[in-house]
């Protein structure tokens, strides 16, 4: 169970459509350097964010439980997380009985 | 003026050399002995006298951590054009060769990286057709 970041900066996170092209992304492919999703944010989505300013959003993601990063041989992929996500949908959406 | 020459850093020239000829299929052009080192390049058989690429020596001590900076964040260090990205990714794949980045679609390219074991991350890309 990982350790889950306060609501606030879930809702933070989502409320920048860059950050939400990036989840969207992610959900096409788990587990991208940050160069495919700098060219993906690019070549797909005519995003012209300098590849620092992709780093930055990555960095406010990771920081609400939203993606994970690991190393693999010798460079690092990004991971979706969808866990805070379920929460949310849990405290408002009733599952039928 | 024009572009003849274009270069990767490689940690090793024996297993660069190995590599881009007997992996990717590049063919020996030149090779002249420098001390240490060698001037070593390489072309594209199908265009045996077109730009060469150097495959030069990293060993400037600024080289290698920028190097590791590059693959940490799984940028290329050069692109080669091939014609068909998914046939190229399968038979590298067989060879063995790792991919950083499975092919995908950008729209108007399609692209993959793959480790060339010299301590660089190169692409390979193919343009979509109208």
């Amino acid at each position: 169970m990982p350790i889950l970041a306060p609501l606030a900066d879930v809702f933070k996170a989502l409320a920048d459509p860059t950050r939400r092209k990036i989840l969207d992304e992610l959900t096409d492919r788990d587990g991208q350097t940050l160069f495919e999703l700098c060219s993906r944010l690019a070549m797909k989505h005519q995003l012209g964010s300098s590849r620092q300013a992709i780093s930055q959003h990555l960095d406010v993601l990771e920081a609400a439980g939203l993606i994970t990063t690991r190393r693999e041989g010798r460079w690092k992929y990004h991971d979706i997380e969808p866990e805070p996500l379920r929460h949310i949908a849990e405290r408002w959406l009733r599952t039928e009985d | 003026m024009r572009i003849n020459l274009t270069s990767v850093l490689v940690d090793d020239q024996d297993k660069a050399l190995r590599f881009y000829t007997e992996v990717l299929g590049f063919q020996k052009k030149t090779e002249v002995p420098l001390g240490e080192h060698r001037w070593l390049t390489v072309v594209s058989p199908d265009d045996p006298n077109g730009t060469e690429l150097v495959l030069e020596p990293d060993a400037h001590p600024a080289a290698k951590p920028f190097k590791d900076a590059l693959v940490g964040d799984g940028i290329p260090f050069t692109s080669f054009a091939v014609e068909d990205v998914r046939q190229e990714f399968a038979r590298l794949q067989s060879l063995g060769v790792e991919f950083a980045q499975e092919p995908v679609d950008m729209g108007p390219v399609t692209t993959a990286v793959f480790d060339d074991t010299c301590g660089n991350l190169i692409q390979i890309a193919q343009l979509a057709e109208d």
